[in-house]
């Protein structure tokens, strides 16, 4: 049961990061790029909780908890940028 | 470690996998619905709204499928702290590509039925232009 | 201690009152050390979280390193208003779960039905308060519950611009205003201070009279 739920939400993920990636390829301002990535690492997040749940433990918490703790600085970083740029 | 189930294959064990099961796929199928949101939106404002809801119902489901999955109480805590992690960088994050986005006029006046704040920017636009 | 061997030259109040201003100065520590107390808490838990050992001696040391870490790199002290209702905090937190999974479902459910054709709205919203904890608490709550997320937030008025999702009508608008007030006098009971709280159970049903709230804006920035 485990196995065919893993595969089903698997699969759904992969679509979800798909869905990211065409986001992230057409744009169209890098602050839609920006978003389609964030939303891309939270897939990438479930991913690895996926495999914990599956294989039952707990190595990749800590990537979980780095992950959901920095993923906005890029953002905010890149956010900033852009805000600044008009200023000019 | 601490074993939540009363018996090894016990009832308790079965509804907890079922759980483990339900919120595993749920999880799975809000990240679809993000993706489904970043592509079908109009405009990046509608586009953050589908970003981030979904996305951290999700991830609180994945959390919760692997402490029930683990059942050891030790986990919880470092579980819970992720998930708490997110919710305070998730508003940052939409609040900062928002304003961002708002500044650079990347809001389509088109999809709005009320604009506050564009009132009071042009406003202040105008005393600007009066004072120069 | 002498003020003399202070490194820093004393000024002339000082040399007059030097066991005075030595007092005072313990006393400025004490309280700083009692504002950054609940921060070096959390960072304990935390601490305890990440090795996922809540013993004793784990915490002790996760307590020195807090210490460290509070002393080495000084962040403006947060300024909490000195009031929690475990009670209302509790309520609180299963509302907001609850709401949370209710905001998901309802943004899934735009996302399917109108998708392309979503209409919304940013909608400026007066808050009750004026500290800053209090709107980033608020703004961090608007970004997660209901279909919303701040955009720009206006400090010398305390307005926050929400962009909001699927919202067709001013009716939904004012509907949507209406939510806000309420999810901000939750918050309040939960841990604004007490004058917030006075203010909150003197306004009554009917929301806080406009003008007073001009009046207040008007005095504190003129």
């Amino acid at each position: 049961m485990i196995i065919v739920a893993a595969w089903i939400a698997g699969v759904a993920l992969a679509l979800g990061a798909v869905m990211a990636l065409i986001r992230l390829a057409r744009g169209p301002s890098i602050l839609d790029r920006t978003l389609a990535l964030d939303v891309l690492l939270i897939i990438i997040l479930c991913g690895l909780c996926v495999d914990m749940v599956v294989n039952r433990h707990l190595n990749h918490i800590v990537f979980i908890v780095v992950g959901s703790l920095v993923a906005f600085i890029g953002s905010v970083t890149i956010a900033r940028y852009v805000t600044d740029r008009r200023g000019q | 470690m601490i074993v939540l189930g009363l018996t090894e294959g016990g009832t308790l064990d079965q509804v907890l996998d079922w759980i483990v099961v339900i919120s595993m796929v749920s999880g799975a199928l809000l990240s679809v619905a993000a993706g489904i949101g970043l592509l079908r939106f109009p405009d990046l404002f509608s586009r953050m709204h589908a970003a981030t809801k979904p996305q951290v119902l999700g991830l609180f489901l994945m959390l919760l499928s692997v402490a029930l999955q683990i059942r050891a109480w030790s986990a919880v805590p470092i579980l819970v702290l992720a998930w708490f992690f997110q919710l305070l960088t998730a508003p940052v994050t939409a609040h900062m590509v928002g304003r961002a986005g708002y500044r650079t006029r990347h809001l389509k006046q088109e999809t709005l039925v009320l604009d506050d704040l564009n009132e009071v920017v042009s406003e202040a636009q105008r005393r600007l232009d009066e004072g120069r | 201690m002498s003020p003399h061997r202070h490194p820093r030259p004393a000024r002339p109040s000082e040399l007059l009152t030097g066991a005075r201003s030595a007092r005072a100065r313990a006393r400025r520590r004490r309280a700083r050390f009692l504002i950054e107390l609940p921060l070096m808490l959390w960072l304990v838990l935390v601490w305890g979280a990440l090795w996922r050992d809540f013993s004793p001696g784990n915490l002790i040391f996760g307590f020195v390193i807090a210490l460290g870490v509070v002393t080495t790199f000084k962040l403006p002290p947060v300024e909490l208003s000195g009031r929690f209702n475990p009670w209302q905090g509790l309520v609180f937190t299963v509302l907001f779960l609850r709401e949370i999974v209710r905001a998901s479902i309802q943004v899934v459910l735009v996302v399917l039905r109108r998708g392309p054709k979503v209409r919304n709205a940013v909608i400026g919203i007066r808050m009750r308060s004026q500290e800053d904890l209090m709107a980033t608490v608020l703004g961090h709550v608007l970004t997660l519950i209901p279909g919303s997320f701040v955009v720009e937030i206006d400090r010398t008025t305390s307005t926050l611009y929400l962009h909001v999702l699927d919202i067709n009508t001013v009716q939904e608008a004012e509907d949507f205003r209406r939510q806000v007030r309420s999810i901000e006098a939750r918050i309040i009971r939960m841990m604004g201070s007490r004058e917030e709280l006075a203010a909150l159970d003197a306004e009554g049903p009917a929301g806080p009279d406009p003008a007073a709230r001009a009046n207040r804006s008007m005095k504190e920035h003129p």
